[in-house]
């Protein structure tokens, strides 16, 4: 693809995150859209192709009255709007459309109108998986961890430090969901949930939702706020079942989607002022660091440990509090896109100084999916 | 009211040989007939060539601790918490997710790398589970 031929030029959340028990998924969506669409200057009118996940694009197009020329339901789980955004990009260079919006929200707290999850006992993961006790992700997300710990030399007090710099970086945001400031000892000594992570190294379970709106960069100048440009993009899957990951050692869809995005942008690690890595769990932003390349493993525990990816550090990671103290609704990828076009725009409550490239990158399902975008506000 | 039971898997006809297999006391897996690769989860292909020429063999029923969690909270129905949920690595080379029995559900007691047996539970007259437990000598 094109470097920098496409851009963010409309971004919003739903205007409350968090507990919203006054609202259906579906209205989060429009909430949400609506904001995007404000941000933008644009009219409904004017949108010609639309993306979501979970909920179905006709749904969420017909409830906003939207007729558009193009579509993508690709839902692979919380990177599914990453795929959304590399799809819309190579659709709008295409001429498929011009003005993509692409909607998440997730009752996720509340439970109003959302769609049922299930595992068919017929299906591989109810055959395979299921019967043995895997109850939510917080019961299957974590398996591959001793592993990886074993492998690398990886240490309880390390893992247990990303809780510890998410949290540093939300006391920085308003719209944080947890901002009380966390000590290593506070994560190690929280109620267990599945060993070896316990309740502070679990992503929060909270109501809200994002858009993006997606133009031509060539028309991009035209809009109020900063464009936001694609500078490269990324995308993979493997497996809906944690069990049958080639290794625990690594994710497959990382090492495939991340380096794709590097690659397609033509930078290098030294280049990112700015990272966003999907952190439902803890042990995330390791795999993340190893298999998108910017270190070995090895050395993932001890750099974050380091406080390197903490306010003040070399690599600013996941500035908005991440999916353990910012807001997590189900599918988090959504809100660390919005965080790396805030830093784009310099508008972040956490704001890195400069910043110039960021790179965000999403998880789908266990380590099933992965989607990377790399973004720049320079063209 | 009787206890809420644990998920029970439901045969497909791609997978009805390995839940036969398991009722009969043998774990069974499949090799390419082409280019030898052994794999699981069934299917009637090999997912390395796509070679549809494959048999079912018994395997050894031997393994080793790949990874696993302790859960805690929220427990699957059938379950009482904490229990293991365990990656086994078979001696033949894939992994199956399953549930290590005849030992503590502690840390301290599930070593990675630990050498594991098949060993099999009833769940009622269609189907049986392959659990693990720790080798014996």
């Amino acid at each position: 693809m094109r470097k920098n031929a496409v851009a963010v030029v409309g971004a919003a959340e739903t205007t409350e995150l968090g507990v919203i028990p006054n609202m259906s998924q579906i209205q989060l969506h429009a909430d949400a859209a609506l904001n995007a669409i404000a941000d933008a200057g644009l009219k409904l009118s004017d949108i010609d192709g639309i993306a979501t996940a979970v909920e179905t694009p006709q749904q969420i197009a017909h409830y906003l009255g939207i007729t558009p020329t193009w579509v993508d339901g690709t839902s692979v789980g919380g990177c599914s709007f990453m795929l959304h955004v590399r799809h819309a990009a190579a659709a709008i260079e295409a001429g498929l459309c011009k003005t993509v919006l692409i909607t998440h929200a997730e009752s996720g707290k509340s439970m109003i109108g959302k769609l049922p999850r299930s595992t068919p006992p017929d299906s591989l993961n109810g055959q395979f998986e299921s019967p043995f006790g895997v109850y939510g992700p917080p019961s299957m997300f974590p398996i591959p961890v001793l592993r990886y710990m074993k492998t690398y030399g990886i240490t309880h007090e390390q893992i247990a430090m990303v809780a510890v710099a998410h949290r540093e970086w939300a006391a920085k945001n308003p719209r944080a969901t947890m901002k009380a400031p966390i000590t290593v000892e506070d994560v190690l000594n929280s109620r267990m949930i599945a060993y070896p992570f316990r309740i502070l190294q679990c992503c929060l379970v909270t109501d809200g939702g994002g858009a993006l709106i997606l133009t031509s960069a060539d028309r991009a100048k035209d809009f109020p706020n900063k464009p936001v440009y694609i500078l490269g993009t990324g995308e993979s899957v493997e497996t809906p079942m944690v069990s049958q990951m080639e290794t625990f050692n690594s994710s497959r869809a990382f090492k495939v989607s991340g380096p794709t995005a590097f690659r397609e942008a033509g930078i290098a690690h030294k280049d990112v002022d700015h990272l966003m890595i999907y952190d439902a769990f803890a042990h995330l932003p390791l795999f993340g660091l190893g298999d998108l390349g910017f270190m070995p493993h090895e050395e993932t525990g001890k750099f974050i440990a380091d406080g390197n990816t903490r306010p003040g550090g070399k690599l600013p990671l996941n500035t908005n509090g991440g999916g353990l103290s910012y807001m997590h609704s189900g599918m988090y990828g959504m809100y660390a896109l919005q965080e790396s076009v805030r830093q784009m725009r310099g508008i972040a409550p956490a704001q890195v100084k400069d910043a110039k490239i960021s790179v965000c990158h999403g998880v789908g399902g266990m380590f099933a999916a992965s989607g990377t975008i790399v973004f720049t506000n320079e063209k | 009211m009787a206890e809420p039971a644990r998920a029970k898997p439901k045969p497909t006809p791609e997978t009805q040989h390995f839940w036969d297999g398991t009722q009969a006391g043998e774990l069974r897996l499949q090799r390419c007939d082409a280019c030898a690769n052994v794999y699981f989860p069934p299917r009637p292909f090999c997912p390395s060539c796509a070679s549809r020429k494959v048999s079912v063999f018994k395997a050894s029923g031997k393994g080793t601790l790949y990874s696993y969690v302790i859960n805690h909270r929220p427990a699957a129905p059938g379950f009482t918490p904490p229990y293991a949920i365990a990656v086994v690595e078979l001696d033949e080379g894939p992994r199956m997710m399953s549930n290590i029995i005849d030992c503590p559900q502690t840390p301290e007691a599930l070593e990675l790398d630990m050498k594991l047996e098949v060993a099999f539970e009833k769940l009622d007259d269609k189907i049986t589970l392959p659990l693990f437990r720790p080798a014996k000598g």
